[in-house]
């Protein structure tokens, strides 16, 4: 069994946020990160576009700049091990995670506090059709082409007017496919008026009222069915086909909460967090006191607020593990937190955290 | 289909590698995922499932979703999307659920 003080599972802003500021605060403190990839960034690695936010957050960066930029700033460290191709199986009282190395061998990894950040998973549409190779999860044809540089097809149907989904059609669009329309089931854009525009721009029509409701082919997609839809989400306009080799749904994510549960975790679901979520106070601590959360695992949010959040609780575990006073570093990263979660987009993410936090008085239950 | 000009990215690429599918040779670049290699090879469909047989492909691309699932080098339920390739590695698609060996 191997031991250390901090354990983080997950490699993405969160995760490599938490590592560094542990380091910083406390750096005799053996930490370990573990990552299911070969890669490291989380889903920073395939976002191509400019920040928004505050210039702390990396406004005006490139998310995948972001990654590079927060892996430089853990790499050879002596007291910050990281091991890719990893993946945590389970958790066993007091504070042990079974593993499966990169050579497909179980190990165990005892630790004082462990940090999950797991991130989340795109949602899945439900029609006819949803499981034909073509259809893609918008991320997944994202990494596909950004990470990689293998477009997913050629002639592109969107389904889902959010931020990832206007933001993922211009991307597929300037690495050379053709996004032929962009759908969406309610009456409005739910993304930025500026990634729209853009889209706009393009001649490509961003259909709301209308969902994806057939997707069909021999193997693989080649024909999908929209249709207009009321506000109660029934057909009420003819149905129109499109010959496309690729679909992609952008129809939200889900936290990646397996490990919490299976770990004891109380749950809780809170719709503004994207479904069920472990419990947690705003030092992130889990109704587990060796378990503690931080990005969209424990609410779907953004990399900037994630990241933030890593710091959060790397903070708490080192004032927990060393006594050491953090109270005003841990001010200042609520301070931050506050702050982003201010705007007319960080209001779902502001209220689903209020409501978690009312819970039980905020402590342990 | 590679993307061989992009107005913001350049795509750092491994070694020029081999690897077989089903048997047959086909090649990629070291230390990008096994399913970028597939799919810009035109391989497209990764699984079967379970009961009707029916064809998946990529679905999340991150590890998540277990539609990648193939046999590698012998090994059944590798996830393909967060697998780097390697020369003369063997990707086979894998029937039913698959073995433990």
């Amino acid at each position: 069994m191997m031991n250390c003080d901090i354990l983080i599972i997950g490699g993405g802003p969160a995760g490599l946020e938490a590592a560094y500021h542990a380091n910083k605060m406390a750096p005799e403190l053996k930490i370990i990160i573990i990552e299911e990839n070969f890669l490291l960034g989380g889903q920073l690695i395939k976002q191509t576009h400019s920040f928004f936010g505050s210039k702390e957050q990396y406004a005006g960066t490139r998310g995948f700049e972001i990654s590079n930029l927060l892996m430089e700033r853990i790499k050879n460290k002596e007291n910050i091990d990281i091991m890719l191709q990893t993946s945590a199986l389970g958790y066993y009282e007091p504070g042990i995670i079974s593993c499966e190395s990169s050579e497909h061998k179980l190990m165990e990894i005892k630790a004082k506090k462990i940090i999950v950040a797991t991130g989340a998973r795109e949602n899945m549409a439900v029609f006819p059709g949803n499981d034909l190779p073509g259809v893609f999860g918008a991320g997944a044809a994202q990494t596909l082409m950004n990470v990689y540089g293998v477009l997913p097809g050629k002639k592109i149907l969107m389904l889902g007017a959010g931020n990832i989904g206007l933001i993922v059609s211009y991307q597929l669009m300037q690495a050379g496919a053709e996004v032929v329309a962009i759908v969406e089931g309610l009456p409005t854009i739910g993304g930025y008026h500026v990634h729209a525009a853009k889209i706009r721009r393009m001649g490509v029509p961003i259909l709301t009222s209308h969902t994806v409701i057939r997707a069909s082919g021999k193997d693989k997609l080649e024909e999908v069915e929209i249709a207009g839809i009321d506000s109660n989400w029934k057909i009420n306009t003819d149905i129109s086909k499109y010959n496309v080799d690729t679909l992609c749904l952008s129809v939200g994510l889900t936290p990646s909460i397996e490990l919490l549960q299976q770990a004891g975790c109380r749950l809780e679901f809170v719709k503004e967090l994207g479904g069920f979520v472990a419990w947690h106070n705003e030092y992130l601590e889990t109704s587990n006191p060796n378990i503690l959360i931080a990005g969209d695992v424990s609410g779907i949010e953004e990399a900037s607020t994630a990241m933030i959040e890593g710091r959060v609780a790397a903070l708490n575990a080192v004032s927990k593990i060393t006594s050491r006073d953090i109270s005003e570093e841990m001010q200042n990263a609520q301070d931050s937190l506050n702050n982003l979660r201010r705007g007319p987009y960080g209001e779902k993410a502001r209220l689903g955290k209020e409501k978690l936090i009312a819970m039980y008085g905020g402590s342990h239950v | 289909m590679r993307i061989k000009n992009h107005p913001v990215l350049d795509f750092k690429k491994g070694k020029k590698v081999t690897f077989y599918f089903n048997g047959k040779e086909l090649s990629g670049y070291e230390g990008e995922a096994v399913v970028a290699a597939l799919h810009a090879n035109g391989i497209k469909v990764l699984s079967h499932s379970l009961r009707h047989k029916r064809p998946r492909g990529l679905y999340c691309a991150i590890g998540k979703c277990a539609s990648c699932m193939m046999r590698v080098n012998g090994i059944d339920n590798v996830r393909t999307c967060i697998l780097p390739l390697e020369q003369g590695m063997k990707i086979e698609s894998q029937p039913g659920k698959g073995e433990l060996k």
